[in-house]
């Protein structure tokens, strides 16, 4: 039986030799392995070797501090569900792992793999047959992106669920290299290119978020608009951070997934402080939504579909958040 | 590369020499010979590969045989007694719960998950727990009412 592409799988003990091993161009990383070892199955990759990050000691932690918790990166998407605390103190980033994938993956999938999930894009993942018969595409093997054939760069749609949440509530990712580590806002670990979408430098990988306790009076949400309600990536999905008093907001973030190449905190929502939850914020916030996203045609659904269910999500979120009806 | 790896299976010890590039999946099926746990699609859409590792449901065609290292494995072959089906199966039986019957063990083996840390769920929680599972004869009302049998919650 040979399904896989013969890699030797490394387990190192330390953080140290895992940044030493990851260093090599021919490894990746490996943590739940839901997202990976599917891709690797199409043959989207072939690493000679993975190396995997799930016995590394430390990572598997959620350190609270009054000033907010650190989420280890191999903690499970199924334990940040149930988690009572996150529950409580973070209940969007619980409604984001709750509507990750299925039940089964979720016992598996990690944090640090959910925010460094390969994009997306109904071109790429594909059997070997399927692409090649199509002539491969830029993300992968050939030279056309066959959603924009004009353009040069890969719009392949970045399609995690726990990175709008952290970008809504500022967090940052800790990061580690074989120089040592850094830590920088969770935005900086992407980059506006669906091929190479990572920041991530050879021998890196993200070991913690460290998400800052909400200020008082936040209230949040997460929600995605997906095929069916199980198992299915975002076609749009849409993390709110509000704080709001006397029908007016206090200050208001929001990012977003599926729609682009890399996950994409809204920009120009601090204009709308001090503004009346009226309609004619929810019109603003639903314009600045449809011009800042960018849905290409990388699912079965049509672009312009994703535009508005995007922009509807957030004014959705807003309006239930702040109590309007 | 290949390495020994000791694990137990459905409550047996096993020692195997496993490739690095081994899937769960095809170590169950054509290692240990348990062909009860199926292989549905190209990885992880379906479900019918679900398994219990360490008592959670998980998929058999996302797991590397060799990071099972001490871990437990149920499969659907574990949960029959001395030839008596356990309440799933019995209850899928009664309540046509199985019709090609290629989802069932995915089925079965997730809802036993669910049980086991709940062991009277609601409708929405066997929904979600089942979520991960496709049945393509679309026999779904069925499915659900078999596991509030199961759970002696049937109306």
């Amino acid at each position: 039986m040979q399904v896989l592409n013969g890699f030797v799988l490394r387990r190192p003990a330390s953080i140290a030799e895992a940044a030493a091993l990851l260093a090599d161009p021919g490894a990746r990383a490996l943590a739940g392995g839901t997202d990976l070892l599917a891709n690797l199955r199409h043959g989207l990759d072939r690493p000679a070797t993975l190396v995997d990050l799930t016995g590394l000691a430390g990572l598997d932690k959620l350190d609270w501090a009054d000033t907010g918790v650190a989420i280890g990166a191999i903690v499970t998407v199924a334990r940040l569900a149930r988690d009572p605390r996150v529950i409580a103190e973070l209940p969007a980033l619980a409604q984001a792992a709750r509507s990750i994938a299925g039940p089964g993956h979720r016992s598996a999938a990690t944090v640090g793999g959910n925010l460094c999930l390969d994009t997306r894009c109904v071109y790429y993942n594909q059997s070997e047959a399927w692409r090649r018969s199509n002539g491969y595409c830029l993300k992968r093997e050939g030279d056309v992106c066959h959603v924009a054939p004009q353009g040069t760069r890969c719009h392949a749609a970045y399609s995690g669920d726990l990175a709008p949440v952290l970008l809504a509530l500022d967090a940052q990712a800790e990061i580690a290299s074989p120089a040592g580590g850094r830590r920088s806002p969770l935005g900086e670990l992407y980059r506006d290119d669906g091929a190479q979408h990572l920041t991530l430098g050879r021998g890196e990988f993200v070991i913690a978020v460290h998400v800052p306790a909400p200020a008082p009076g936040v209230r949040m949400a997460y929600r995605k608009s997906r095929p069916r309600g199980a198992i299915d990536f975002p076609l749009a999905g849409v993390a709110v951070a509000l704080a709001a008093s006397d029908g007016r907001i206090e200050s208001l973030r929001v990012a977003l997934s599926g729609t682009n190449t890399h996950p994409r905190l809204l920009e120009g929502t601090g204009e709308l402080a001090g503004q009346a939850i009226d309609n004619a914020l929810f019109a603003r916030l639903g314009k600045l939504v449809q011009k800042q996203v960018s849905p290409m045609r990388t699912t079965v659904t049509p672009a312009n579909y994703r535009r508005q269910v995007a922009s509807a999500l957030a004014q959705r979120l807003v309006k239930e958040l702040a109590g309007v009806s | 590369m290949k390495r020994i790896v000791s694990l137990t299976v459905n409550g047996r010890r096993r020692e195997d020499a496993v490739a690095d590039d081994l899937l769960l999946i095809d170590y169950l099926r054509e290692l240990a010979g348990l062909t009860g746990t199926k292989r549905g699609c190209d990885g992880g859409e379906c479900g019918a590969c679900t398994m219990l590792l360490d008592g959670e449901p998980a998929l058999a065609c996302l797991t590397l045989a060799a990071r099972c290292e001490g871990r437990q494995i149920e499969t659907i072959e574990s949960l029959a007694a001395n030839g008596r089906l356990n309440r799933l199966q019995q209850a899928f039986h009664e309540k046509l719960g199985t019709q090609c019957g290629y989802c069932t063990p995915g089925m079965i083996m997730a809802a036993e998950g669910l049980l086991r840390r709940e062991p009277h769920p609601s409708e929405a929680e066997i929904r979600e727990a089942l979520s991960g599972n496709l049945c393509r004869c679309t026999g779904y009302v069925k499915i659900i009412e078999s596991v509030q049998a199961a759970s002696g919650d049937a109306s």
